[in-house]
């Protein structure tokens, strides 16, 4: 068979179950990453599902290209995979080990995190089928680290933030008065993280590079933007009178209710920029040694459809069927008050969106996770069900080496059926 | 497909208030169920004495609700050992109310005319504790908002300081009633006697036991 349909073949298979994976993404994750803010009930069904689609994309084309870079090149030394096409078999096997683990765990029931299950597959498949030095173990020991303190660090910043909320905030005999004088820095550090985010690196995705001055000018402008969308918004909330302290507390719930909304599109671009860009990772691998011949490298360009492709997908999966789950389930529980929410969610974002900026794919499920538990230990849930998270975090644990067996599985397979074809 | 919204489980906070107020509508009863009784209407001490018991049987509902969607895997801002011993205590007033009507009832139990009034008076303050508990309660939810602590903790403080003040003047009405019922020894029904020595103690117990659902509260604040 002729090399050009064969390389038809392995880019037709890699978009497929790339395809595949990242709907699964879209129909489970991108829900729960949703959780914290339709618990609050800050935002409608309907407000969320846009925001969802709308940052994901946004999340995917302007902050996806590090971690997308980790997953092509980082972790396994790809000048090392002889012969290359051995690179090929292996990127799509993960692809699809990734789509059949995320769809077994979803018929058990359990929450998996695309995250480790790529990761944790290539480094397990690599390591045993293409030989111990083939893995940059630096990188695999950062992500490593990253993947226990992201929750732990996102834990620790929203007790942190919660504590300070309570007792300079909700405590007060005039909470009113308290929240006027936080809401500009509230407002200022979303803002911040938002737009250093979208603005700077999603501009450098592009090949702009901004001096430092006008960078930090159109990082302030953008800040600036967000700060007078809130004020905008929270002109029609009426203030409670002086005395009246249920109906001052009230009143600050409706303004954390704004801050959690914008909050939300923080954290569903933190999810784009890491779960698109780690499902995209491996069909720009394939994409590449397909192209490029022979020679795959770092710097060859992460091809701008792969990144379209892979958000299509989790789009598509969250509007066939994550959206069902924030509609339903979402409306259904009420567990949570927007200051916590929002505690929870801002702790999140800020945690996924650093370590995606430096490559480090994390699970923003997890992270998420870490930073509700913060929360809660300040006292600050109701109840919070330990035997979910046990089991969230259970599936970390368990679907790294499931990934990595069906993954080897998958690449004697494709080695075995393509020697059969040439 | 099982998502992290799982992990939320349901407060039991509404539920604890939603027990008290059903709780205090359950004593609350006892009202028109001592204006039947002094009245000598016995079938409307009946009907009454019904509702007191669906009361308590609502009461014993929530309670047991609670019970198995709070198994110990739950994480709660409120220690769940305190959580469960604060519900038993407000269950115990809902009981003390159904044997103060069910034993009045069965018995047709007559009351010495000239202890009436203030027996009533006695009554009436001991249900004020009652209903002092529940508002202390009906606080949980704003005390959870705030995260237990700072003006609505004081605000609560001071409500179980009344509640204390309350059930203290009960027991100084207590010593009153007691005397004026050992001045009847000599004329009353002795067994009739000892019966009414038990009901002034029961109507005393509600004002004891919204007291402790007071104190088991401030354990709840401050831990």
């Amino acid at each position: 068979m002729s090399s050009i349909s064969l390389d038809l073949i392995y880019i037709l298979l890699a978009c497929g179950a790339g395809l595949f994976m990242t709907w699964g993404v879209g129909a489970n994750d991108l829900a729960n990453i949703m959780s914290t803010t339709m618990g609050s009930k800050a935002i409608t069904p309907r407000q969320a599902i846009v925001i969802a689609v709308l940052f994901e994309f946004a999340g995917a084309f302007f902050g996806s290209g590090q971690v997308t870079s980790t997953i092509r090149t980082g972790i396994i030394n790809i000048n090392l995979v002889n012969p290359e096409v051995y690179l090929i078999y292996g990127m799509l096997a993960i692809l699809m080990a990734g789509s059949v683990w995320m769809t077994l765990a979803s018929v058990i029931g359990m929450p998996v995190s695309i995250t480790n299950a790529i990761v944790g597959g290539l480094v397990g498949f690599g390591a045993s089928v293409l030989g111990v030095d083939t893995i940059h173990w630096e990188m695999v020991r950062r992500i490593a680290i990253s993947w226990v303190c992201s929750p732990l660090i996102a834990g620790l910043v929203s007790y942190l933030l919660f504590v300070l909320i309570q007792k300079r905030i909700l405590s007060r005999s005039q909470p009113q008065l308290a929240m006027k004088k936080f809401l500009p820095i509230f407002l200022l550090g979303v803002g911040a993280v938002l737009s250093i985010m979208v603005v700077l690196k999603g501009f450098e995705h592009f090949g702009v590079h901004f001096p430092f001055i006008a960078g930090f000018g159109l990082v302030i402008l953008t800040s600036a933007l967000i700060l007078s969308l809130g004020y905008g918004l929270l002109w029609r909330i009426p203030k409670a009178s002086h005395d009246n302290l249920h109906g001052q507390l009230v009143y600050v719930e409706k303004v954390f209710g704004i801050l959690m909304g914008i909050t939300a599109c923080a954290m569903v671009f933190a999810h784009g920029s890491n779960d698109v860009a780690i499902a995209v990772g491996p069909i720009a691998a394939v994409l590449g040694v397909v192209h490029s011949g022979e020679t795959l490298s770092a710097a060859t360009p992460i091809p701008t459809w792969a990144v379209a492709l892979g958000a299509f997908g989790v789009v598509l999966g969250f509007l066939t069927y994550g959206r069902k789950v924030i509609e339903t389930v979402g409306s259904g529980i009420t567990a949570l008050t927007p200051s916590r929410a929002f505690s929870a969610t801002l702790a999140a974002a800020t945690t996924v969106i650093v370590s995606t900026s430096t490559g480090i794919p994390v699970s923003a499920t997890q992270t998420l996770v870490g930073a509700v538990l913060g929360v809660g230990l300040a006292r600050g849930i109701g109840a919070l069900n330990l035997t979910v998270i046990r089991n969230i975090f259970t599936s970390w644990v368990i679907t790294i080496p499931a990934t990595a067996s069906i993954c080897i599985v998958f690449f004697f397979i494709l080695k075995a059926s393509f020697k059969l074809m040439s | 497909m099982t998502s992290i919204f799982n992990m939320f489980g349901k407060s039991p906070i509404k539920p604890i208030e939603e027990h008290m107020s059903v709780v205090a509508c359950c004593v609350g009863e006892l009202t028109a169920f001592f204006k039947a009784v002094f009245a000598g209407d016995w079938q409307e001490a009946e009907i009454v004495q019904q509702k007191v018991s669906a009361l308590e049987h609502d009461a014993d509902t929530i309670k047991r609700d609670v019970r198995t969607n709070l198994p110990r895997k739950m994480f709660t801002s409120i220690d769940r050992s305190d959580l469960l011993a604060l519900f038993l205590e407000q269950d115990l007033l809902a009981n003390r109310a159904k044997d103060i009507a069910g034993i009045i009832l069965g018995r047709r139990m007559v009351f010495p005319e000239h202890i009436i009034a203030s027996f009533m008076i006695y009554f009436y303050r001991s249900i004020d504790a009652t209903f002092q508990a529940r508002t202390a309660i009906n606080q949980l939810d704003e005390l959870q908002e705030v995260g237990f602590s700072g003006k609505e903790v004081r605000i609560v403080e001071h409500m179980i300081t009344q509640l204390e003040t309350i059930e203290h003047e009960t027991d100084v009405l207590q010593i009153q009633l007691r005397r004026s019922l050992q001045a009847l020894e000599n004329e009353w029904p002795p067994v009739e006697m000892m019966f009414l020595y038990r009901i002034v103690e029961w109507v005393g117990d509600l004002a004891d036991q919204a007291q402790k659902v007071g104190a088991r509260l401030q354990i709840l604040i401050a831990s």
